[in-house]
């Protein structure tokens, strides 16, 4: 409301003599700190996460320090709190989310952007952005009821068979596991990862297709030795976001991965994410000591998607600086 | 123009702000009193068809509330953030010390906690001794053709599979009051893992709330769990029957729950922070569990004050006879009248 009303001070005036610039001037120094302030509430407001997080963690921090991060054991009765099996949880199940979801997310990409009809493409990348826009707990459901089973029923028995005597596949598979919520991941940010390279792939400029072929090069081979490596900073960026999308997720991860915090070298065996953590835990922590534990996972997990974000930036500065100089 | 919309647009927004701020400051007049209350979520389908029933009854009185968890309920009446709380746990001593006045607790309803699993080929129910429900959790009774298990259900084509364990993952008056059971029963569980919202699980898988427990066991062939009776009920779960201290195997069903509270009455204390897990009595289930609201013993407001007294003696009288539709066990006309004498505690 105040907004309109200045716009509408401002066009009432025009007759009063004021210099052209000035007024110009003028606008552009409103416009440049609303849009400073604007700016800076990000800024605050993750300055603000990091100080609540690190102030409200303060008594678990004195009580066990770094230990905290290396502990494996999680009593809420005993008061021994330990992060490393959530963060291996989390760690785990998103490696394996990207494991399975990059070449699928990148290969479609490529076909879309490239090799499809622009028909096909638009008309699957519009349902690939509805795909995105599903809430989690549909594919937790989804996965409760189709995935654990499938996994437990088929992929298991298959991966425990052929490759079983690696200790990644043995042990009792019960369908709820890390492999179960890296696959659900790796389902939700199937999206994210194709939606932004086809984007990106689309955007490589024709010249630089054109001189390729114009060399005697085969269509695959200017897709994969010049359009993929021109695009290349573009598509490690949208899987960082993959990652970080997946790094957080909380309501699918929970739902399948077991909810067990034990450190077990099998991804048939249940695990444990942070996000799954402070979800179950917090409504019904009373104490305390528990209720700070909570929140240093909190901000242990804000530090891991911290130094993610600052990881794709580097590998993103070199790729480009790298393409760059060739 | 321009100028004339857009001061036409801010007469139409002020005249409707200053509308709604209006309606708002009417609508509670002197007599109105609201109420705010928090807590768990266990009793939350009654509790909030007795605030509507009360509200009905007395157009006047708004009484509130939110199903945020016993661990919020007792937190917000701690710091005073709201005029009750709710738990299905008792506060500790050291909970009470913290708080700013004294708070009380008042028993409303009984639920109970059943054992459910999902074994192919068992069509009969399962007959748990205490000993063969502590050894499972425990992780020591692995099979399913254990000999304690065996002996206790000798009609049972018991098959030779592993147990797997499932349990609630989200901290849980539920879990409360299934570990405060194998607590009572097994001094090992009582020593190794101990009672809380949440615990340190020596085995077993965890899914997320009654449903995400009750959906692991059916998607878990030879799996046992534990869900609220009242969640057995209205899904058709079936469960099994548990041994109780009398050595009476019972199937859980809301006589058998108000039974237990029944059977725990001598030994009440007078601030009704008691568990009935494991209670005496032949007819008592041995799972069950009070939940409790949990009432500042002095409130500054004297109309609140009227109001949450007055509501208290009509959910122990009118209000106890709607809880068995909703698949509550009642309290014993024993804890009713125990109560009735403790409501003047509040001051």
């Amino acid at each position: 409301m105040p907004l309109s009303s200045t716009v509408a001070a401002n066009a009432g005036a025009p007759r009063r003599v004021r210099p052209l610039a000035r007024r110009l001037q003028r606008g552009d120094q409103i416009a440049h700190l609303i849009t400073l302030i604007f700016a800076a509430t990000i800024f605050i407001v993750t300055a603000l996460l990091f100080y609540e997080l690190y102030t409200g963690a303060l008594l678990t921090r004195q009580k066990f320090g770094w230990s905290f991060l290396s502990g494996t054991t999680w009593d809420p009765v005993a008061l021994e709190f330990g992060a490393l099996p959530f963060i291996y949880g989390t760690l785990v199940t998103s490696a394996l989310a990207l494991i399975i979801g990059v070449p699928l997310g990148v290969g479609a990409a490529i076909f879309l952007a490239e090799l499809a009809p622009l028909g096909v493409s638009d008309g699957l990348a519009f349902i690939i952005e509805l795909l995105a826009a599903v809430p989690s707990v549909i594919y937790g459901l989804l996965a409760i009821f189709t995935l654990v089973p499938f996994l437990r029923d088929y992929v298991a028995p298959l991966l425990q068979s052929t490759l079983g005597f690696l200790p990644l596949f043995q042990g009792q598979s019960y369908g709820v596991s890390l492999l179960a919520g890296g696959s659900i991941l790796a389902i939700m940010v199937l999206p994210f990862i194709i939606s932004i390279s086809r984007e990106v792939l689309l955007a490589v400029p024709r010249e630089q297709r054109e001189a390729s072929l114009a060399l005697g090069a085969t269509q695959w081979e200017t897709t994969w030795n010049v359009v993929v490596p021109y695009a290349k900073a573009g598509i490690i960026g949208s899987i960082f976001l993959a990652l970080a999308r997946a790094l957080g997720e909380t309501m699918a991860v929970t739902m399948v991965i077991g909810n067990d915090p034990r450190i077990n070298l099998s991804v048939f065996a249940p695990g444990y994410s942070i996000a799954a953590a402070i979800a179950n835990e917090f409504s019904e922590a009373t104490g305390d000591m528990h209720i700070s534990a909570l929140i240093e996972l909190g901000f242990v997990l804000f530090c891991i998607t911290i130094a993610v974000n600052a990881v794709a930036r580097l590998l993103i500065l070199t790729t480009t600086r790298k393409s760059g100089a060739t | 123009m321009k100028t004339l919309v857009s001061v036409g647009v801010l007469a139409f927004f002020c005249v409707s702000c200053a509308d709604s701020e209006r309606t708002q400051a009417e609508a509670p007049p002197a007599d109105q009193v609201l109420i705010n209350g928090a807590g768990a979520t266990f009793p939350y389908p009654i509790y909030s068809k007795w605030f509507n029933e009360y509200h009905r009854k007395f157009p006047q009185i708004q009484i509130n509330y939110q199903s945020i968890g016993s661990g919020g309920g007792i937190r917000q009446v701690t710091e005073g953030t709201v005029d009750f709380g709710a738990t299905d746990g008792p506060m500790t001593d050291e909970q009470l010390k913290q708080a700013k006045t004294k708070i009380l607790h008042f028993p409303t309803v009984l639920g109970a906690v059943v054992p459910a699993y999902n074994v192919p080929g068992v069509t009969q129910e399962i007959d748990f001794t205490p000993e063969a429900l502590a050894g499972i959790f425990l992780g020591k009774i692995t099979k399913w053709n254990d000999p304690e298990l065996k002996n206790a259900n000798a009609e049972v084509n018991l098959p030779d599979k592993n147990i797997v364990v499932i349990h609630r993952s989200d901290g849980s008056g539920t879990t409360y009051v299934w570990v405060d059971y194998l607590s009572k029963v097994s001094p090992e569980w009582k020593s190794k893992v101990g009672v809380n919202t949440s615990v340190n699980w020596p085995v077993g898988l965890g899914g997320k709330g009654n449903e995400g427990v009750a959906g692991l066991i059916k998607q878990t062939p030879n799996s046992i769990g534990y869900v609220e009776l009242i969640y057995a009920i209205q899904n058709k779960m079936p469960y099994g029957k548990v041994r109780n201290s009398a050595g009476t195997p019972l199937k859980a069903d809301l006589a058998s729950v108000t039974a237990a509270a029944a059977g725990a009455v001598e030994t009440m204390p007078s601030d009704f922070r008691v568990s009935i897990t494991n209670a005496a009595g032949k007819d008592a289930y041995p799972v069950s569990s009070f939940t409790w609201l949990l009432i500042p013993s002095k409130i500054q407001d004297q109309a609140k004050k009227k109001v949450l007294k007055e509501f208290l003696q009509w959910m122990l009288t009118d209000g106890q006879n709607m809880v068995e539709a909703l698949s509550y066990a009642r309290l014993p006309k024993e804890v009713v009248a125990m109560e009735q004498k403790a409501i003047p505690e509040i001051e």
